[in-house]
């Protein structure tokens, strides 16, 4: 590293905070295994944030013993899903299996956790296991409240997708829409802010237009947005809207109603409650309110009902604000970066780089510098992105200025949905330890 | 921040920080491992997106100044190349030349 010496004078002077405070934060948890023991860490969630701590883990530090818990069988990535719902790929394409994190951690683990003791460190599963653990961390994603939208039972949930965690939901809206007869309306209700995934709404409505616009001319995509506005990428899905589904014309394929918060589904006559208006389609969409994910209640680090549905965490190591040796990675975690894959991912490595020096008894000394880039389709063949970095203290996430074009694309290009393609290919890798 | 606080980090960086015992540089090794999302695995891409594994340092550093500056043209890595500073960016570029 050739570091001049200004440069070096005022890193260290970084570094020098970031020890003072970690030092006291490094007291408070578990330091280094005693007696020779190699430290533990149980990692629950193998999604993008989860699956990658605990591959660095083992990367950056061979001697932590670390178990990863996951429930479901295979990884079904959540970003390009929207293009499974438009028809330009198959969930085939974004299904992963376990094998190469398999090969790379020390117990992979397929259940589900009922129980956390975060006092005795102890966590238990649906199958009668227990585990003991030095640290742990949940990457759980997010949970879904249906209980806020009345009659969103599960009855209702047999017919009504939300189609927010893909998988057999996102195959099942794609069928939905394949069933669908020309002159048809798909109804899009879009949760309250924040929410996994902010442009995610937006880009759904472009390519189920986008489908209807090759295949059902005469149909329609009403957008029922609980926002007041387009809350991600604005400028960018309008001037879309506009150019491919002919938005603002009385032909557009695309009905987008602000500050239309869906407060009750009737499944049977396929009907969206809003406060003073019924929308009635012939698919409906409800995706309900978000929170941190049960694990994180499980555990004692998701604030009660009532206050902010996310887990405060020191952002240093993603350690939990009120639980020691609990991490919380992810959508679960409070911050003012986008609940997104890449995000998720890249906050597992600051753990598990945190994870590494406080298991060994060392300081946190990295001042983290992390990025996020995030691409969303416009149409099967188009794209935008939203790109920024952000430098870590012990209370944010700080977003490194200067950003140039507010961070996200001029204009939507077809080149760009070679870089989103190549991301996929290239985050997956990084997350599942696959072969290039 | 008064010196003496200054000079008890700036001996913790000299005891392991920076260089730890294994003399790998872990900040500049967690600056990298962020690259691999969209760059692939150890900057090692499989499509669109360019490798970085390998890169000359003299590439590297080239294009991210001047995509910070704004005299080579990008989509996305002008916006990344700015929230950087220098030094950063030349670690990285150390990072990617001996890392192949």
């Amino acid at each position: 590293m050739t570091l001049n010496r200004r440069d070096f004078l005022k890193f260290s002077a970084g570094a020098a905070s970031a020890v003072g405070l970690s030092t006291l934060a490094g007291c408070a948890g578990t330091g280094p295994a005693v007696g020779g023991a190699r430290p533990k860490v149980v990692v629950v969630g193998a999604g993008f944030g989860g699956a990658t701590c605990a591959k660095y883990l083992k990367l950056w530090d061979p001697n932590i013993e670390v178990t990863l818990i996951e429930a479901n069988e295979k990884f079904v990535s959540c970003p390009l899903s929207n293009l499974v719902i438009g028809g330009a790929r198959t969930i085939d394409d974004l299904t992963f299996s376990y094998d190469g994190l398999k090969k790379l951690v020390d117990n992979f683990v397929h259940d589900t956790v009922v129980g956390i003791d975060a006092t005795a460190r102890t966590l238990r599963t649906a199958s009668g296991r227990n585990f003991s653990y030095d640290r742990l961390v949940l990457s759980g994603g997010v949970e879904l409240q249906y209980d806020k939208i009345e009659g969103y039972d599960t009855e209702a949930r047999k017919t009504v997708m939300h189609g927010w965690k893909a998988g057999p939901q996102t195959v099942t809206l794609r069928r939905q829409l394949e069933a669908m007869p020309d002159g048809g309306v798909f109804v899009l209700a879009t949760p309250p802010t924040p929410y996994r995934c902010p442009p995610g709404p937006y880009e759904r409505a472009c390519l189920v237009a986008d489908y209807f616009k090759q295949h059902k001319p005469r149909s329609k995509v009403i957008v029922l947005d609980a926002s007041s506005d387009i809350v991600s990428k604005k400028g960018l899905f309008m001037a879309a809207w506009k150019k491919h589904y002919g938005f603002g014309t009385p032909d557009s394929l695309i009905d987008y109603r602000p500050s239309s918060k869906a407060l009750k589904v009737n499944a049977a006559t396929k009907t969206i409650s809003l406060e003073f208006d019924d929308i009635k389609g012939d698919v409906i969409n409800v995706i309900p309110p978000m929170r941190a994910a049960k694990l994180t209640e499980l555990a004692g680090a998701r604030p009660s009902e009532g206050k902010q549905a996310w887990c405060p965490v020191d952002f240093r190591s993603y350690e939990s604000k009120t639980v020691p040796n609990v991490h919380i990675l992810g959508d679960s975690a409070e911050s003012n970066m986008p609940k997104a894959g890449a995000v998720a991912n890249n906050t597992g490595k600051m753990c598990a780089a945190a994870l590494v020096e406080l298991l060994n008894g060392r300081p946190l000394v990295i001042a983290p510098v992390i990025t996020n880039t995030c691409f969303s389709a416009t149409s099967g063949t188009t794209a935008m992105h939203v790109a920024m970095v952000f430098r870590a203290d012990k209370d944010h996430m700080m977003v490194s200025q200067p950003l140039p074009d507010k961070g996200i694309s001029k204009v939507e290009s077809e080149a760009e949905m070679k870089f989103m393609d190549s991301w996929g290919k290239n985050i997956w890798a990084d997350t599942l330890n696959l072969k290039i | 921040m008064n010196k003496a606080f200054l000079l008890c980090g700036l001996l913790a960086v000299a005891q392991g920080a920076i260089a730890s015992t294994d003399g790998v540089d872990k900040t500049v090794r967690f600056m990298a491992a962020n690259c691999a999302y969209c760059h692939g695995p150890d900057g090692r891409s499989s499509s669109a997106i360019p490798s970085l594994a390998g890169m000359h340092k003299a590439r590297f550093v080239g294009s991210m100044k001047a995509m910070k500056a704004g005299t080579q043209a990008s989509l996305v890595m002008y916006q990344i190349a700015a929230g950087y500073s220098d030094a950063e960016i030349d670690a990285m570029g150390d990072w990617f030349a001996k890392n192949k």
